[in-house]
């Protein structure tokens, strides 16, 4: 798996390349943590996820534990390029109540 | 009766749940799954897989074992482990429910979900079985012909 950050502004824009299950999640956790750490402007973290092929609720647990330290810093959390799949799995956790969905990272730059 | 049968058994660290999703998904494909299916299982697979990794033996390396089987059309998978058990299985069933923090507590969800049948066995202290039954919508593959012809 292969996790990529890339900052611009206030946004943290994380690339996810592979599947996020037990093995990958804590990776997932902790490079996005520590970009947190680092920049405390960051208000809005955008996942994209057009290379990610598998998620479960370990995926979902270590996106959802960013989004509950962003949101308490009043930031918010958006996914682009989300397949139907990762989207239905999405959907049935009710992670798209806390999330929100664009079609590309110029859309989600732009909300 | 059993139509086919494979029988795996593997320590359960992290990194054998991807193993035990690959195989799964493999064995599944001589019945006619559709790709939807397949992910489907793939999901249900890897949450039980994990639930033996973290909840059964909570980070000691124990063993772990997985049965698939075709049985009637269907596949039959059974996953289970010897570690500390399910204390309330009605409550670890429930959607939220987690003993950690940074876990959802949507694997039984998932589990539930995603394929047509789920029994949990557990009992305290001797670990816990879990048996899912999925039915492919189309039924069976038409074996001889190659689909890639």
């Amino acid at each position: 798996m292969l996790i990529e950050t890339e900052r611009i502004g206030p946004n943290l824009i994380v690339r996810v390349d592979g599947e996020l299950d037990l093995v990958t999640s804590p990776l997932f956790r902790e490079k996005v943590e520590n970009k947190l750490n680092q920049y405390e402007i960051i208000k809005h973290l955008i996942l994209d996820l057009k290379k990610v092929n598998f998620i479960d609720s370990s995926g979902l647990g270590a996106i959802l534990g960013r989004f509950k330290r962003l949101s308490q810093q009043g930031g918010r959390l958006s996914a682009v390029n989300v397949s139907p799949q990762v989207r239905r799995i999405f959907e049935l956790s009710g992670l798209l109540k806390i999330m929100e969905i664009y079609n590309d990272r110029q859309q989600a730059l732009n909300s | 009766m059993v139509d086919n049968y494979i029988k795996y058994e593997f320590p359960s660290l992290p990194q054998n749940v991807g193993l035990a999703r690959t195989v799964t998904a493999a064995f599944a494909a001589q019945l006619e799954f559709n790709l939807a299916e397949i992910e489907e299982i793939r999901v249900a697979v890897s949450e039980a897989v994990s639930n033996c990794v973290i909840h059964g033996y909570s980070g000691k390396t124990g063993i772990v074992q997985l049965e698939l089987a075709v049985i009637k059309d269907a596949l039959v998978i059974t996953i289970r482990d010897f570690g500390k058990g399910i204390a309330d299985i009605v409550q670890a069933k429930q959607a939220t429910f987690s003993t950690d923090p940074e876990r959802m507590g949507l694997g039984l969800v998932f589990m539930e979900s995603f394929m047509d049948r789920l029994e949990i066995l557990s009992k305290p202290g001797e670990g816990t079985t879990v048996i899912m039954k999925k039915h492919p919508e189309r039924g069976f593959a038409n074996v001889g012909i190659s689909r890639n012809c």
